[in-house]
């Protein structure tokens, strides 16, 4: 079972999710967040909140998305913890109605 | 000007309540770049709150969040005073004295009533109850569930009410290798209840299951998930709702749903979820024999939809019933409360009079200020906004002479002979709870009484 954040995070790192997680189990780069599956205790409590629902866990995570369960799991233990709330990046809300949020 | 938060002049919080949300608010504090003390209360022995009685026993990695709270728990700014109950082994005004400010974060103990007649008929329990029993929580171990009927009826539908039907639902074999009591799993070994009922007032799209909690119950062992496929035709503001790019559960439930429709059963036991009924009498001579359930419609718009009784009746013949309709806030001792909601009146996590004006020094978060929704990371959130909102009276909060903390509560403490655990002491039960368990395959076996708690730390 594994909580990860996708695509849709890129352009937007909204950073909503990481308020909410029990375990600061976000790491963030310029791009966007990885959760740590070493860390993440498959809560759910992010998943609702992000506004362009980037995050997907276990069973839901759709075929085409399942290449960032690697994805996050190689670069989150190296990129620094983000554990509260940033502003997101210049693009987000274009990026967030393009993908019809 | 007197500057608190100073190395000369600490910032002492005492925290009342030992779960998630206390512990995040000694996070957000220790965080907060002030020189700041926290000593936190916590009416048990052990600490961690819903997290340790709470959160069901074949969910081991929730609890994991642990972690989280022992790292804070070893941060030298952090005391813990387990087994003082706040109200009784020390005053608010006691506390008062030796903080700055109090923050109370004790959670929600009751639970909702039906309000029904028959509500207290041997027989009919509460989801909270049988919980805390089966995690061991000490208030909850002489509680007595009779598991020798074969209809067993939970009222609700959310993860609490999943949680209750797993649990019945599922094998000694499937139990016997958590941190399940003892004397809990010993009563499910021997349980007679084939069919469980999952019982909700709205509809299938409105049920409040996460998706993962729901599925669990396709992948039991000795127990078949069942669906009336004539419950799952929805009206148009329930496809509308599921229509919603952002309900996101809603369409993943009923697609969960509707594949338990299809199932045939092939298992000794079943647990059935149906919908749009309410509880409105329960009956029995002396005991729970029957639920009396009124059938509802739904009416409103998409999102806002209520239950309506449309004045069908059926009766559901049953052994045993659990209320799991939400828990309860309760009231604590001189400070402002709203009994309807059973939260500390507050605004951002302070305490207000109920004529709207700021108590200055107190403070809450997590369920006795938010009420008892969301879940063990929500209160992540919730209590930085109440550290927020302290952080900025600091100046209102500040006293020419410092504060003495946990010096003085251990004054006290000696004074009146109270047994008070510190945070060592949890840990040598903690790892007293393991080794016991050990022999068994368990992760834990866990101690359900105070006096065997004091016992082994002498």
């Amino acid at each position: 079972m594994t909580t990860i954040v996708t695509e849709n995070c890129l352009r937007c790192r909204f950073t909503d999710c990481v308020t909410v997680c029990p375990v600061n189990c976000f790491h963030g780069d310029d791009d966007m967040l990885y959760i740590d599956p070493e860390v993440c205790i498959d809560c759910s409590a992010c998943v609702p909140e992000c506004p362009v629902h980037a995050i997907h866990e276990g069973e839901d995570i759709p075929d085409n998305l399942k290449h960032w369960i690697e994805i996050n799991a190689e670069r989150a233990p190296s990129l620094p913890v983000i554990e509260s709330k940033q502003d997101p990046l210049p693009t987000a809300e274009a990026r967030k109605a393009e993908l019809g949020y | 000007m007197n500057t608190v938060g100073t190395p000369e002049n600490l910032l002492q919080v005492a925290v009342v309540g030992s779960g998630p949300s206390g512990f995040y608010a000694a996070e957000a504090l220790i965080k907060s770049g002030r020189a700041v003390r926290v000593g936190m209360f916590e009416r048990l022995a052990s600490p961690f709150g819903l997290v340790r009685s709470g959160v069901a026993p074949d969910h081991p990695k929730l609890k994991q969040a642990i972690l989280v709270y022992d790292k804070i728990a070893r941060s030298p700014e952090f005391s813990f005073f387990g087994n003082i109950n706040v109200g009784k082994d020390i005053t608010l005004g006691e506390l008062r004295q030796n903080y700055h400010a109090v923050l109370f974060t004790c959670g929600a103990e009751t639970d909702r009533r039906l309000g029904i007649p028959g509500e207290d008929l041997r027989g009919s329990h509460t989801a909270t109850e049988f919980v805390g029993w089966y995690n061991g929580h000490p208030d909850y171990r002489d509680r007595v569930f009779d598991l020798s009927h074969e209809v067993a009826v939970i009222i609700g539908q959310g993860n609490v009410a999943a949680d209750v039907c797993r649990i019945l639902a599922k094998t000694a074999d499937e139990l016997k290798h958590t941190d399940i009591s003892e004397h809990a799993l010993d009563t499910l070994a021997e349980s007679k209840v084939r069919e469980i009922h999952a019982i909700g007032r709205r509809g299938p799209a409105q049920a409040k299951f996460t998706s993962r909690e729901l599925r669990e119950f396709g992948e039991l062992g000795d127990c078949d998930p069942f669906v009336d496929p004539l419950e799952l035709t929805l009206n148009p503001e329930s496809e509308a709702e599921l229509a919603d790019k952002n309900n996101v559960v809603g369409a993943k439930n009923v697609e969960i749903f509707r594949d338990f429709a299809r199932r045939t059963p092939s298992k000794h036991r079943r647990c059935i979820f149906q919908f749009l009924r309410s509880p409105v009498r329960l009956e029995g001579t002396g005991r729970l024999e029957r639920v009396v359930l009124e059938h509802n419609r739904l009416q409103g718009a998409a999102f806002q939809q209520s239950a309506r009784s449309t004045g069908e009746i059926s009766t559901l013949e049953c052994g045993i019933l659990f209320r799991s309709i939400g828990y309860k806030g309760v009231a604590v001792s001189e400070v402002p409360f709203d009994e309807r909601n059973g939260v500390i009146i507050n605004r951002t996590g302070r305490v207000l009079d109920s004529d709207g004006s700021v108590v200055p020094g107190l403070y809450c978060a997590g369920w006795i200020k938010r009420g008892p929704t969301g879940i063990i990371g929500t209160n992540r959130a919730c209590s930085v906004e109440t550290v927020g909102s302290l952080l900025a009276d600091l100046d209102a909060l500040a006293t020419p002479d410092p504060k003495s903390g946990r010096d003085g509560i251990r004054a006290l403490i000696e004074q009146r002979g109270l047994r008070a655990v510190n945070y060592d002491g949890w840990l040598r039960l903690d790892a007293a709870e393991v080794e016991r368990g050990k022999a068994k395959g368990k992760p834990r076996e866990k101690f359900t009484r105070l006096h065997e708690m004091l016992a082994l730390l002498g």
